[in-house]
């Protein structure tokens, strides 16, 4: 029923746009003196007078009708006062789902009377919406057309109209984000409350897995994030260590050296490879990079799992190249081709100008670059789910298997949970910390782009 | 043009009387840019420790040519050069000839000052660190020192020479680029307009200066002032559609032009 609304609200608006449009011509031509505005925004006017308010009536009555619904019906059922606010909820939804047809098992009379009064309840409550939209629009529409005459300044009224849209654009998005860290922050709290804080922040064991029922067999749990925080690093760090020298040189290649025909094979390849699904990467990581990495390892010497934290960070760094070669290479460009020119026109080398003259002149973007990068590999999930291990562990051996912090999360939460346990809630609490350390490393990475921005 | 005073065109007439050597020599110097050419047979001779200056309106060729001297057109793509272009005698395009060797001996000053984001002793610094002049710190800050002097800018920044170079003012900065110039101790300095993005009295200093060092320095000058081509120069060439239209003293060019080109354009009739 809401989608035939929104239908009728959108013909309606068109129609009260077009007859005000006469309207507005039909005024214009009457009047002595110029008109404000084009009958086009006289038009626009009356659409959006007819249009918006009855469309926001009807998302609030859209978002308010169940619930009223419900504590309509739940107040006429026998002796459903005395119910807990978790049985209230069971209660109705058995009575929707009876009402929808789906029936496990016989109703009682009680149900079947309530399921009658839903349906009562329902078929008013869409003709009511009806009846109210329709006003709004019809009452929205009648003014649009009454205020068109010459002077009215409709255009203003229609650029006032649009800034709020804009407005309300630019907050949905902050909003997302405010609700993200408030449940985030919420969920993290009531971790918390039952693990401290200090054990989670400074403890060294990280062993999550405890019994959800009292008659499962586990380990006591252990929260300290500090190993996996450690994996976290030390897979960035093989990230970093893999991209950050391949892109930066790169984009020096492809900036300073390469031929225009090779630069025009090169980037836009180099641009597929920043398209490639993670997931693809994390096959990748497992069915070919770790075999090789842990047949290097046993041939060293070293302990070598197969799963180990250099399959992981090496494909990572792969996956990270075109993000810093793009971003260096972007920081090369803005160098001025007078820097270039003065230096040869001292007798530099390529080499030397570009040392000594590119490299620092660049080195804000490259920096803000490499950090962005950075956020991208700490918070990267997919490849490290696929190709790192699950146990917390702190070795300086990259052939061993480490765990990350994006890792834990999706174990902690795939399976059975239960929102009250601190095996889940710790998910919540790695995710508040991972949240933090990106925003930060964000933040660094625009101040430092933006101080680079001022320079030239 | 009548801006000289008696004594300085008598000077001039002194000076540009004595038959100075040559010190660059441009043979029917072609230049095309990806196929378009740029310039026409150019035949140009830049006398030792004097100020010769390329005048013509825009896109007449005469950067161009400023530029083929010390194969900065190398850096442009799709840029020939063709005729003969010589420095003391030996061909700058000749494949043996290092370019790094010579731009280190013909040096270059831009239109728009172009100081490297670095700091004003390192801007010097840079040319004699990279050629590796200086044999310890000592030796590099006398170069700094002299460098800095010669272009006259040191007592206006000694006592900061740790500070940014892109924080000087506009005319600091040329004179900033004039210095880097110097501390490699070059044969030649080319410059592109080196006036043009300057205020008249910062334009005044730099003219100065440029007057100063003819006494060590050979000077290519490209301008699009004629009162600053009479100023600071001993000899004109004058350039035009990508043909050099005729070149001599400079006070015969400003007084009695052999071509009409030349007349009309210096007294304001084209260009």
């Amino acid at each position: 029923m809401a989608g035939y609304l929104i239908g009728f609200l959108v013909l309606a608006a068109g129609l009260a746009a077009l007859t005000s449009m006469q309207r507005a011509r039909r005024s214009r031509d009457a009047a002595a003196d110029k008109a404000h505005s084009r009958p086009i925004y006289h038009g626009l006017n009356a659409a959006i007078w007819t249009g918006v308010p009855a469309f926001v009536f009807l998302i609030v009555w859209l978002m308010g009708q169940n619930s009223i619904i419900n504590s309509l019906v739940l107040a006429s059922f026998p002796g459903a006062d005395a119910l807990s606010g978790a049985e209230k909820s069971l209660l109705i939804s058995e009575i929707r789902q009876v009402a929808a047809g789906n029936i496990f098992k016989e109703p009682t009379p009680e149900i079947l009377a309530a399921v009658d009064h839903l349906k009562s309840l329902q078929s008013i409550a869409v003709w009511m919406m009806v009846a109210v939209v329709a006003a709004a629009a019809s009452i929205g529409a009648f003014f649009g057309y009454r205020v068109i005459e010459s002077r009215f300044r409709a255009r203003h009224s229609v650029e006032r109209s649009v800034t709020w849209f804009m407005m309300f654009s630019s907050l949905v998005a902050i909003l997302t984000t405010g609700g993200i860290v408030a449940s985030l922050l919420y969920e993290a709290l009531q971790f918390f409350a039952r693990v401290p804080v200090t054990e989670f922040l400074f403890g060294l064991r990280w062993e999550p897995q405890i019994a959800l029922r009292p008659d499962q067999v586990a380990g006591l749990g252990a929260f300290g994030m500090v190993p996996v925080l450690f994996g976290t690093f030390a897979i960035s760090a093989l990230a970093m260590a893999v991209s950050v020298p391949v892109g930066i040189l790169s984009a020096v290649y492809l900036t300073e050296y390469a031929g225009e025909r090779f630069r025009a094979v090169v980037k836009p390849l180099l641009e597929i490879l920043a398209g490639i699904p993670t997931v693809v990467y994390g096959f990748f990581a497992v069915l070919t990079v770790a075999p090789i990495v842990r047949s290097l390892g046993l041939s060293l010497g070293l302990e070598a799992a197969p799963n180990s934290a250099l399959a992981a960070g090496g494909v990572m760094g792969v996956m990270l190249i075109p993000f810093i070669s793009s971003l260096s290479d972007d920081a090369f460009a803005a160098v001025p081709r007078a820097m270039r020119d003065g230096s040869y026109a001292l007798g530099a080398t390529k080499g030397e100008t570009i040392r000594k003259v590119l490299l620092p002149a660049a080195l804000p973007g490259i920096v803000g670059g490499v950090l962005l990068a950075l956020s991208r590999a700490v918070g990267e999930t997919m490849i490290v789910v696929m190709a790192a291990g699950l146990i917390a562990r702190m070795t300086v051996n990259p052939f061993e298997a480490v765990t990350t912090v994006t890792v834990q999360i999706v174990t902690l939460l795939i399976g059975d949970s239960e929102f009250d346990n601190p095996k889940t809630l710790a998910a919540f609490a790695l995710g508040l910390v991972l949240f933090l350390i990106t925003l930060g490393l964000n933040l660094i990475a625009l101040r430092t782009v933006r101080k680079y921005r001022e320079k030239y | 043009m009548n801006m000289l005073t008696d004594a300085a065109v008598e000077q001039k007439l002194h000076s540009t009387s004595n038959e100075a050597a040559i010190k660059m020599r441009g043979k029917d110097v072609t230049v095309h840019y990806n196929g378009k050419q740029a310039l026409f047979g150019v035949n140009l001779d830049v006398p030792e420790q004097q100020v010769t200056a390329l005048i013509g309106p825009s896109g007449c060729g005469k950067s161009t040519f400023l530029r083929s001297l010390n194969r900065m057109n190398d850096t442009i793509e799709g840029c020939r050069v063709g005729g003969e272009i010589t420095l003391d005698g030996d061909d700058v395009y000749d494949p043996r000839i290092d370019v790094v060797e010579l731009r280190a001996r013909v040096g270059m000053v831009f239109q728009k000052p172009n100081p490297f984001p670095k700091s004003i002793y390192e801007n010097v610094a840079y040319g004699p660190r990279i050629h590796g002049i200086a044999r310890n710190k000592s030796e590099l800050d006398q170069i700094v020192e002299s460098s800095l002097e010669k272009a006259a800018l040191w007592s206006e920044v000694k006592d900061r020479l740790n500070e940014p170079g892109t924080g000087l003012s506009g005319g600091q900065q040329q004179r900033l680029c004039i210095a880097r110039a110097i501390a490699v101790s070059p044969e030649v300095i080319l410059m592109d307009e080196p006036c043009s993005a300057l205020d008249p009295i910062a334009t005044a200093k730099v003219e100065e200066l440029i007057d100063e060092l003819r006494e060590n320095y050979t000077i290519v000058i490209v301008t699009h002032s004629m009162q600053q081509a009479a100023r600071v120069s001993q000899r004109t060439a004058m350039f035009h559609l990508g043909y050099l239209v005729e070149e001599g003293a400079t006070d015969k060019m400003f007084t009695n032009p052999d071509d009409k080109r030349t007349q009309d354009y210096i007294t304001g009739r084209f260009g």
